[in-house]
């Protein structure tokens, strides 16, 4: 069924009994052409846009939860494409186009809000720095504008200008970024996916993946074994596990990120910003919560929750950044699985396994990334080679040392 | 505040009873109207005291609401505390203390609390469905920025946040404790009891004003005293117990790995504003060997048609209010239950003169003694009966009754319903430990507590207080012996028996009206009936697309009927169905006390150097450097502008001799036989030829091949080195010497301390240096005695031993000499009163990145860690002939491709038009675009010396192309401007001044 | 978290610095590996591949706010708990030599 005000409103007359469910809850077929490993918004995306791009019928996507039980519902929401490096900025302005067009695409409003991505600097290096990011977006035709502290101020009052142990300087402002409502990208790719004939099977984990003669013929689930003659992997924080089970050893650490939420309060900040002296980004969810994160714990780990250090860390920094928080409460904190990799940028690619690809190493950004990952993993799965937009994103960059190290801090993957 | 002897007379206060000071009247305010209470009440109780019934207005549909409950889990009653800087939206009216001039606003309504005209939109609820929101706003794409999230964003939210900074203060604090006890009910004091009579270190903290948790709330007897008397007797005990400390006011919200866990103490909550040098609230960190959870149970709300109106009440909260605050809810009340529990409430009510008008149970079969006892009171008693609708709006009129065999319409002014209790065990689940239904409890119990963990009294699920008082004692004491205590059982002190007994019932008979699950989110059984028809089936699904469970009180009174009527819907049991989880905190915690003392100038340490204050004299104007204040420049008297001030500090070094701060560079002392095998394997060139009195400047890579740090590195005897660092590298720098040392090298004989800060140094450069030096050092420096690149121990004035570098970073002749920290000042100024007939001069950051610009140095712009020695012009600095750290990764084909930007310098060609870093570098006449990219601008400067505009970059063939002239692209600036690429170095190629 | 310093005592995750996987070994072949030869594989090992296992991890820490000794934790990355905390050093040495490994292999 269409959704539209015509569509709610008939509802609303009728006891809301005419909708019909978002998707199905199909049994696995015993074989498909491509089986995508992983139901979050990664692996949704790409579905969809296998069906919708590449014309693929016979697509399957296993997720060993519910559908967006991962990292696609624990993030802070943000959406940008202020990248600096080459390898990056057209692919997350590519993402940033699709957003802007996601809703009408997939008739599902997951709320884009477009309502500004601020960095604030607070020395001059790291205005310089901001300048050399800008240029480099302006160079690849995305908005970019340096402020001055003045300019700031006017944008987002709130902030303490007055007694900051670090300055704000001024800031880096990309006016097309903003936020999205991230479980609305899951069940909305979710949607449109099944809506062309992608069976989403939830409940259903990959507990080995079948090889013969080097390539591919499937995956054998908690729901049996699924043929496949293409098999995708977008597990993002389990992507080492899965991939093991292909005998791949990745550049890959798993980390943990906590995200948290404060108790709604009427409209306080009107943009996403970020705070440049420490870790820390805040926006606030037309709910009213401010939505804010920081860094990663800096261990591995797989149990989806931090501790106490970082906690206090990011609060100590939202509390300094916007000094009238004092007595606004956070509601609850989480964490999800990073799949840190080691230049702090994603791969996208094939791997030495025929019919094998892999869509990993996203770090703490994979939200933003979603519609464009999906489009060129789709890309790269169905034409069997990267799509220009992730070719820098090779999985033998390591190797070769064509790497994409955004924050120039090397192979250590809490560090990016 | 008022004495008065008189008995009160607000309408609603019972004549006798409560925990509350009657003696004293306090007065407070909600909506601007003035009200009184006394000493003891929350302001819940105080606004039930004075008939004040309608406290809120919900989230979505701004239907009236009134209190649901009278602890932590209120969904309702959430007002605006205090005003201005102070003003706390969303606090709780069921724990917030009553105190004085208190203040409080309504929230989430406009224009007042009882005509909301925002409750409009209960007219559209046929449209405001579960998850409505995702199927419309589409169209057109550019309205939703622009009208539709604007409209829903000021329809959202609920107070509003304080818009001044906080005045209040905050701080943090650690402590250590052999058995902490999260609770101080019957369960938590007899844990504490009993692990504190073992001698071990005991901690009982509760998130309320007073001990006692339900003994509070209820007429209870122990060992045949009223129970009050007990817990008065254990909270004594506990106060003498020298190894015990009681947190009042505290809530532990969170348990965090290895039996760490986060509490929150209201220290100042209570009163208007915090007496001088206290703090508004402290975060606690508890670092626990063991924990007895005792937080008790949460009663859970029935869901039936209009069980939202003000005036509907959780049947523990009514008693609660009865008697503890010595309020009666109401005149006439209904009892619906679908256990015996409630049975405490009606006896309340009755022994406070209100009427019990009928009790309404939904079980089929409910127990005779019962019904027996509800007949005693002069009830009727109704079983398998649910209340199918509510009348009234702001307050109840009437409820209509219904059982198989009649229907009724009743006038009352107060439900009391009871659906059973959930233990609270939200911190049991906070390491991911998954409740489990439990069938006969009709409740979920604790699964997997985190490890050292123990679960007791209700919140295990034992719901009587003989279980609580039982299990508490043996879980304390269990807990005390697992931290290393010896205790000998004790029989539980004893309490009557009582009837727990329960049925569980999800959701009564639909009706006419609304039935609500969340209160404060909106969300009715119709929207989970909704969310399931489509396709929202998992538990998390449900809730994220209704929303449920994600309000303020996190689902504490709606999550497990939630799960409830999904099983329903899909005919499954609990179980299957799923649970509920719990992430912290427990109850919201404030940015404030997170954030503790680190906010404004406090927020992350200053460090400053020890010639800081005489830099101050000296007119510095300091800047961030890290967490180091560094004198970026020094203002003379006529100097308007920095760059007056820069170009006076460049023209000094280079015409006569001025001095710079350079203490901040790392400083990391080195020594031991293998010290020199150790710095050849982690700089890129050799060390152990280096000889004894000099100093050699050192390239370090990371383990991938990039550049990680440079500096100068000198021999000051045969096993001992000096090492210095760039100021932002120093602790990474030394965390990995200690790596390489303790790790990858461990045969390797040597030490690595850092001095960084026991060493003041300057820097003293110009022409005039070394006749400087030559008055303050009592050796020979002389150009033989001190050539370039010598390094030595000298003789300061005073005998102070310092130290001596013939290093220049500015391309004159040049020294930097150190000394201890503690004469980092008195050097500074003998420094400069010795070179005052020499025209000596301080110079700052600026003016030392401009003389470093025009020698070409590398700095932060270039050593940004993208960086190869290749890259930066430094490979003749790279050996070939033996191991480093970064060799082998440096030598990928990609750091090696000669298109990777190099180091070039350049200059303006308008030396009026300014070039800044960031800029970068395309062809003359190119378009604008990613492939024309050729590199950027990484320094740049105003040369006086060069007369114009100067810097470095990187760029892709830049060293062949020199002479040639490009563009600086700095669209962000608005700049565009043709700039011609030279060698990196603008001052004294050759090098002739710096050893002269 | 709470690791417990076999110098120290027990102490709060926030006084460590952590690196990462205590089980890869940096080669000591700097002068034969280049990028192409069969030796650049196990820099490859040692400085980018992780089995990132989702159970008993040993791990390098620093007690970077304490006594600075470098630790390897041996730790269940999915539960956090921690079975030993080692002196880095004390290990390191206790490690055969590479060429004793070389030929085990």
């Amino acid at each position: 069924m269409r959704y539209s005000i015509f569509s709610v409103l008939r509802e609303a007359f009728n006891g809301q009994r005419g909708w019909r469910p978002a998707w199905r809850e199909p049994d696995p077929k015993p074989a498909y052409d491509v089986v995508i490993v992983g139901g979050g918004g990664h692996g949704l995306a790409t579905a969809y846009y296998l069906a919708k791009v590449h014309g693929l019928r016979n697509i399957a996507v296993v997720e060993r939860g519910y559908l967006g039980s991962g990292n696609v519902g624990r993030n802070t929401t943000i959406v940008r494409s202020n990248y600096l490096l080459p390898g990056n900025t057209p692919f997350y302005e590519w993402s940033l186009k699709l957003w802007e067009g996601l809703e009408q695409d997939l008739n599902y409003n997951a709320m884009v809000s477009q309502r500004g991505v601020l960095n604030l600097c607070h020395t001059d290096s790291q205005r310089d720095a901001y300048a050399r990011r800008g240029n480099a977006m302006r160079l690849c035709g995305v908005d970019a504008e340096l402020l001055d502290r003045e300019q700031v101020r006017a944008l987002v009052p709130i902030l303490d200008f007055d007694h900051a142990r670090f300055p704000i300087k001024g800031g880096l402002l990309q006016r097309r970024g903003g936020t999205v409502r991230h479980d609305a990208v899951a069940w909305g790719y979710a949607r449109a996916a099944d809506q062309r004939g992608v069976d989403i099977i939830q409940n259903c984990e990959v507990t080995g993946i079948r090889i013969e003669g080097g390539r591919i013929i499937g995956v054998e689930t908690t729901r049996g074994f699924i043929g496949a003659k293409k098999v995708g992997l977008a597990c993002a924080g389990r992507t080492s596990q899965v991939a093991a089970m292909a005998g791949l050893r990745l550049p890959i650490e798993s980390h943990v990120l906590q995200a948290f939420v404060s108790e709604g309060v009427k409209p306080l900040l009107h943009h996403v910003v970020t705070f440049g002296a420490g870790h820390f980004y805040v926006s606030q969810s037309d709910k009213g919560g401010l939505v804010f994160g920081g860094d990663i714990d800096g261990y591995n780990s797989y149990a989806q929750r931090g501790n106490l250090p970082t906690i206090e860390d990011v609060m100590e920094e939202g509390f300094a950044l916007i000094p009238s928080l004092g007595r606004l409460r956070v509601l609850r904190h989480w964490g999800g699985i990073m799949d840190m990799s080691m230049d702090g940028s994603p791969i996208i690619d094939r791997t030495p396994v025929e019919g094998l690809y892999l869509n990993c190493g996203w770090c703490y950004g994979g939200f933003k990334a979603t519609p464009a990952s999906g489009w060129c993993f789709a890309h790269t799965i169905a034409r069997d080679e990267p799509h220009p937009l992730n070719a820098a994103y090779r999985l033998d960059r390591f190797a070769t040392g064509a790497l994409i190290d955004e924050k120039g801090s090397g192979a250590q993957p809490n560090l990016h | 505040m008022t004495r008065s002897e008189t008995p009160s007379p607000l309408p609603f206060r019972l004549p006798a009873g409560g925990l509350i000071d009657r003696s004293t009247e306090i007065r407070f305010s909600f909506d601007g109207r003035s009200y009184a209470g006394h000493p003891g009440d929350t302001l819940a109780s105080a606004l039930l005291a004075n008939g004040v019934r309608l406290v809120g207005r919900s989230f979505k549909y701004h239907r009236p609401r009134g209190l649901l409950s009278a602890g932590p889990e209120e969904p309702n009653g959430l007002v605006e505390l205090r005003a201005g800087a102070r003003r706390e939206p969303n606090t709780r009216a069921t724990v917030a203390e009553l105190y004085d001039g208190l203040e409080a606003t309504s929230q989430n309504r406009w224009p007042s609390l009882r005509f909301d005209l925002m409750s409009l939109n209960q007219l559209a609820a046929p449209i405001l469905s579960a998850g409505f929101y995702y199927k419309t706003f589409m169209w057109p794409a550019a309205l939703w920025e622009k009208l539709y999230e604007p409209m829903i964003r000021r329809a959202a939210g609920l107070g509003r946040a304080a818009e001044a900074p906080d005045p209040d203060r905050y701080e943090k604090a650690t402590a250590h404790c052999d058995v902490l006890v999260v609770g101080g009910g019957p369960a938590g004091l007899a844990a504490a009891l009993a692990a504190a009579r073992t001698g071990a270190r005991v901690i009982l903290a509760d998130e309320d004003f007073r001990l006692g948790g339900r003994l509070l709330a209820e007429a209870q007897t122990i060992d045949g005293r009223p129970a009050l008397e007990w817990a008065a007797l254990a909270e004594a005990e506990l106060e003498a117990a020298p190894e015990v400390r009681i947190f009042r006011r505290t809530t532990v919200f969170g348990a965090y790995d290895h039996g760490a866990y986060g509490a929150v103490e209201r220290v100042n909550d209570h009163v208007a504003t915090p007496p001088a040098y206290e703090p508004r609230q402290r975060l606690w960190r508890f670092v626990a060997e063991r924990c007895v959870l005792a937080a008790g149970a949460i009663e859970r709300p029935l869901v039936f048609p209009g069980n939202d109106r003000p005036g509907v009440m959780l049947a523990g909260a009514v008693r609660t209010y009865a008697h503890r605050y010595g309020v009666a809810a109401g005149r006439e009340a209904v009892v619906f239950s679908t256990g015996d529990d409630a049975l405490r409430t009606a006896r309340e009510l009755a022994a406070g003169g209100v009427t019990v008008a009928a009790w309404v149970d939904a079980r089929r079969e409910p127990p005779d003694a019962l019904r027996e006892a509800v007949q005693e009171l002069g009830a009727p008693f109704y079983p398998d009966g649910a209340i199918t609708a509510v009348h009234g709006r702001t307050s109840i009129q009437a409820v209509d009754i219904r059982t198989p065999l009649f229907q009724t319409t009743l006038e009352c002014d107060l439900v009391a319903m009871s659906g059973g209790w959930s233990p609270t065990l939200h911190l049991t689940s906070h390491l991911g430990g998954r409740p489990v239904w439990d069938e006969a409890l009709g409740a979920y119990r604790p699964g997997a507590p985190p490890p050292g963990m123990s679960v007791a009294g209700a919140a295990a699920g034992g719901m009587t207080l003989r279980e609580c008082l039982a299990t508490g004692g043996r879980l304390g004491l269990e807990a005390a012996r697992a931290a290393g205590f010896e205790g000998t059982d004790a029989p539980p002190p004893v309490a009557w028996p009582e009837s727990a007994a329960a049925a569980t019932l999800w959701r009564g008979p639909t009706g006419k009206g609304k039935a609500f699950v969340d209160f404060q989110n909106d969300v009715t059984d119709a929207d989970l009936e909704l969310a399931e028809r489509e396709g929202y089936r998992s538990v998390e699904h449900a809730k994220r697309y209704t929303t449920l469970g994600m309000a303020t009180d996190q689902g504490k009174t709606s999550g497990v009927n939630a799960v409830g009527i999904l099983a329903g819907l899909r005919g499954q049991g609990m179980a299957e169905t799923g649970t509920t989880t719990f992430r912290p905190p427990y109850t919201p915690v404030s940015f404030g006390a997170m954030g503790g003392h680190h906010r404004g100038k406090e927020f992350r340490p200053t460090r400053r150097t020890a010639a800081h204050a005489w830099a101050a004299e000296q007119g510095a104007s300091f800047v961030e450097s890290g967490v180091w204040l560094r004198a970026e420049w020094f203002t003379r008297p006529g100097e308007t502008d920095w760059m007056q001030s820069c170009a006076r500090e460049v023209a000094t070094v280079r015409g006569a001799v001025g001095i710079c701060d350079v203490s901040t560079l790392g400083k990391i002392d080195i020594q031991g036989p293998d010290a020199a095998a150790l710095l050849d394997r982690l700089y890129t060139g050799t060390f152990s030829t280096l000889p004894v009195g000099r100093a050699r400047y050192g390239l370090m890579l990371r383990e991938d091949g990039f550049v990680f740090d440079d500096g100068t590195t000198a021999r000051l005897g045969a096993e001992h080195y000096l090492m210095t660092t760039t100021t932002a590298n120093a602790g990474k720098v030394m965390q990995h010497i200690e790596f390489a040392l303790q790790w990858l090298w461990p045969e390797l004989d040597a030490q690595a301390v850092s001095v960084t800060e026991q060493w003041a140094q300057f820097a003293v450069a110009g022409p005039r240096s070394r006749e400087l030096l030559a008055r303050v050092v009592a050796e020979d420096v002389s150009n033989e005695a001190v050539p370039f690149m010598a390094a030595l121990p000298v003789t300061l004035p005073g005998g102070v031993r310092g130290r001596l570098f013939r290093i220049s970073f500015s391309g004159e002749l040049a020294y930097e000499i150190g000394a201890p920290s503690s004469y980092g000042e008195a050097l500074a100024r003998a420094l400069m009163e010795a070179g005052r007939d020499l025209g000596v001069a301080p110079y700052g950051l600026e003016a030392l990145n401009v003389m470093r610009i025009e020698k070409g140095h590398v700095a932060g712009g270039e050593l940004n860690g993208q960086t190869t020695a290749r890259d930066l012009g430094l490979q003749k600095m790279v050996s070939t002939k033996k191991d480093f750290i970064g060799r082998v990764m440096a030598q990928r084909p990609a750091l090696v491709a000669p298109d990777r930007p190099a180091l070039v310098g350049w200059k303006s060609a308008d030396p009026s038009v300014r070039v800044s870093a960031g800029a970068h570098f395309l062809d003359v006449g190119a378009a604008a675009s990613m492939e024309n990219d050729l590199g950027y601008v990484t320094a740049a400067a105003w040369s006086a010396h060069a007369g114009g505009w100067i810097g470095l970059g990187l760029m892709k063939h830049g060293p062949e192309r020199i002479g040639e002239t490009v563009r600086a692209w700095d669209a962000v600036r608005g700049r565009d401007t043709p700039v011609t690429l030279c060698a990196p170095c603008f001052y004294d190629p050759q090098g002739e001044r710096l050893r002269g | 978290m709470r690791i417990t310093c076999p110098h120290c005592g027990e102490r709060g995750n926030e006084e460590f610095a952590y690196l990462g996987d205590a089980t890869v070994r940096r080669p000591d072949d700097a002068g034969a590996a280049r990028p192409g030869a069969p030796e650049f594989e196990r820099w490859m090992d040692y400085v980018y591949l992780r089995d990132n296992p989702a159970g008993r991890h040993r791990e390098l820490w620093q007690h970077v706010h304490g006594c600075r000794a470098w630790l390897v934790v041996t730790r269940d990355i999915s539960t956090h708990a921690i079975f030993s905390v080692e002196d880095a050093r004390a290990a390191a040495l206790a490690r055969p030599s590479l060429v004793a490994r070389d030929a085990a292999s």
